[in-house]
């Protein structure tokens, strides 16, 4: 589905308009875009991960920038979602050390387990995979990120697990 | 042993604490520039040191803080690139991650040197916890007193941040490092004018690399003729590497430049030898964007001496016998890599990561991919060699920035060493279609098949 006609529910709470206020504090006064970045997180974070349209808009509106600021700054970074995409992210790395230590394999598998292709949440919306470039944890190859942290020294039987425990809701995905 | 003074508190238990840290002898370099050093002193200090950048470009740190602009009159910034995303190096996080307070020092004591008052850490956006760790270890330090105003009642104000960035591995080159911690895409700029006198913010700037920032606090400590005293020659100091591939301990180690690559290779104490005991087949020795070394070539220069982990020795014989030391992202490949399919990842890599203002990245990065992707795939045709030459000849010192050059260097040196392996890939290409596997059978066992054909 296009993205535009997806409707995203926007929720800047009273703690998420305080971090943005403290992010902004970190930058003199008149330089409020520079927060642009450490904003976009925080305000993804709190949107189930991805950015609509009108939460971009929101997000110029609070940074006192023109809106097309924020759009050319979501399509450039990968880390910003568009999209809605599977609560649990299962982004593999395909550099390097982990495509020499069987990356491409565990992504089959991964896929194959969910039943989805590369890139498609599952239709519960639990779960997606994607390959991203280099994540800067090459002596610990195999790896994926999710959420915040990396999940090191894969095997299909970790993966297994991972899985499992996302089910269970015994994932964390972000450090609060 | 090799000295350490990075990691040589690594170990401690709660070393990430400001508590333990500072019990440790944390933050004397602070308290020593500050109460008993101008800022050009410390600079003077780093200058002797002979530090250079451990981002990559290895320029002397001294000679980049001298240049800084003080006559504008212009506020001016420390801006840390801790924008690690070089394939094959992952050291820096490993300090931010278990001993962010040395950072910090290094940041406060820097800062004092350039007369920044406001400075930033500017880190890739995928370390997020180590983003979390930072910011926690940034408000104990400010806590104890060592940022905020008239630090140590030296008069010196200090605000320091964390900023976090979205995903793109060109904002570790610091002009697209500034335009992103300005709040925009990371396009790198033109240069001249340099960050030193026009960076963040049009202030004058300097942009040093995590593991430079962090060999500041003991430089201070000691000083600079000790830091010069440990290396060899212009390769002074103790450098991190990034070891992976097929070895048997990989990992982040500290060397002291000079080590030879044999003893980094084999000793226990650092890679401890192959993985599996197979043959060594190619080493890249400073991240993906630096020259790939054949087998004859990673242990002896062409001038037949040792090859040593320094600047000098692993670039001597420039690009045709030798590479760089880049990051310290030290890959070894066994005899079953194959090294089309490796090339072919990094120019993914590269094209990928293009921010596609300069037409020869933006456009032959992803051209470089699909002509090594066809070949890989057993479709290659008999010119694509020469085209693939022709296309990183293009990139190379065409771009704003460096990375064209990243781009172009990998793929030159493949052609250059592992020609045959191409050809192979192209002659042969029943032996190499639908396979989907980063390995194959050992090259040298299929070479007389090349061997028996008329090129």
């Amino acid at each position: 589905m296009e993205r535009s006609h997806i409707k995203q529910e926007i929720n800047i709470t009273e703690p998420l308009m305080a971090r943005i206020n403290e992010l902004i504090s970190h930058y003199p006064a008149d330089k409020k875009k520079s927060a642009l970045l450490p904003v976009l997180h925080e305000v993804q974070d709190a949107h189930d991960n991805w950015l609509s349209i009108e939460l971009q808009n929101k997000v110029a509106e609070i940074l006192e920038i023109l809106p097309i600021e924020v759009y050319e700054v979501v399509t450039f970074y990968t880390m910003f979602n568009q999209r809605p995409i599977g609560k649990y992210m299962f982004e593999f790395c395909q550099t390097a050390a982990c495509c020499q230590n069987g990356v491409e394999d565990l992504m089959d598998y991964t896929c194959a387990k969910l039943g989805v292709g590369i890139g498609e949440p599952t239709a519960d919306g639990l779960f997606e995979v994607r390959g991203v470039e280099c994540l800067g944890a090459c002596g610990y190859a195999p790896m994926m990120q999710l959420g915040d942290f990396y999940q090191e020294h894969l095997t299909k039987e970790k993966v297994d697990q991972l899985i499992q425990d996302c089910k269970d809701g015994k994932i964390t995905l972000h450090d609060k | 042993m090799g000295r350490k003074i990075l990691l040589d508190k690594i170990n401690v238990p709660g070393i990430k604490t400001y508590e333990v840290y500072r019990r440790e002898g944390g933050y004397a370099s602070v308290e020593k520039a500050l109460k008993k050093m101008t800022p050009d002193e410390v600079v003077e200090e780093v200058k002797t040191s002979g530090l250079r950048g451990r981002g990559g470009a290895g320029f002397p740190a001294g000679m980049k803080w001298s240049f800084i602009d003080k006559k504008s009159g212009n506020p001016r910034h420390l801006v840390c690139n801790a924008d690690e995303s070089e394939p094959g190096t992952f050291k820096d996080r490993y300090l931010m991650e278990y001993i962010p307070h040395l950072l910090i020092e290094g940041m406060i004591t820097s800062s004092y040197a350039l007369g920044a008052n406001l400075s930033y850490i500017y880190i890739r956006g995928e370390y997020m916890w180590v983003y979390k760790i930072l910011e926690r270890a940034i408000a104990e330090a400010k806590a104890a007193g060592w940022l905020g105003k008239n630090i140590l009642g030296s008069g010196y104000d200090l605000e320091l941040f964390v900023q976090i960035g979205g995903g793109a591995y060109i904002c570790g080159e610091e002009t697209a490092l500034i335009e992103s911690l300005e709040g925009n895409r990371g396009n790198p700029r033109l240069k001249p004018p340099f960050p030193a006198v026009k960076g963040l913010w049009q202030n004058p700037t300097v942009v040093n690399n995590v593991e430079t920032i962090s060999a500041v606090p003991w430089i201070i400590n000691n000083s600079g003729a000790d830091y010069a005293g440990i290396g060899i020659g212009r390769s002074t100091g103790t450098k991190l590497i990034s070891a992976s591939g097929n070895i048997k301990n990989q990992g982040v180690y500290e060397i002291e430049l000079g080590l030879s690559v044999y003893e980094f290779m084999n000793s226990d104490e650092y890679c401890g030898g192959m993985q599996t005991d197979r043959p060594l087949k190619a080493l890249v020795p400073g991240g993906s964007s630096v020259p790939i070394l054949p087998a004859n070539l990673i242990y002896k220069t062409a001038a037949g001496e040792d090859r040593l982990m320094t600047y000098e020795s692993l670039s001597d014989g420039g690009f045709a016998t030798g590479s760089m030391l880049g990051s310290g992202g030290f890959i070894v490949y066994d005899d079953r890599a194959c090294i089309v399919r490796n090339t072919w990842n990094f120019s993914r890599f590269y094209h990928h990561e293009s921010c596609g203002q300069c037409t020869p990245c933006r456009e032959g990065t992803g051209w470089l991919e699909k002509v090594l992707w066809r070949i890989e795939n057993g479709q290659g045709r008999e010119e694509d060699i020469e085209l693939l030459w022709s296309i990183q000849s293009k990139i190379e010192g065409n771009t704003i920035c460096p990375l064209g050059d990243a781009a172009s260097w990998p793929v030159a040196a493949a052609i250059r060493h592992f020609r045959d392996e191409f050809e192979y890939h192209i002659r042969f290409p029943e032996k190499v279609k639908n396979r989907d596997h980063f390995v194959h059978e050992p090259f040298e066992k299929v070479k007389h098949l090349i061997a028996k054909q008329e090129v």
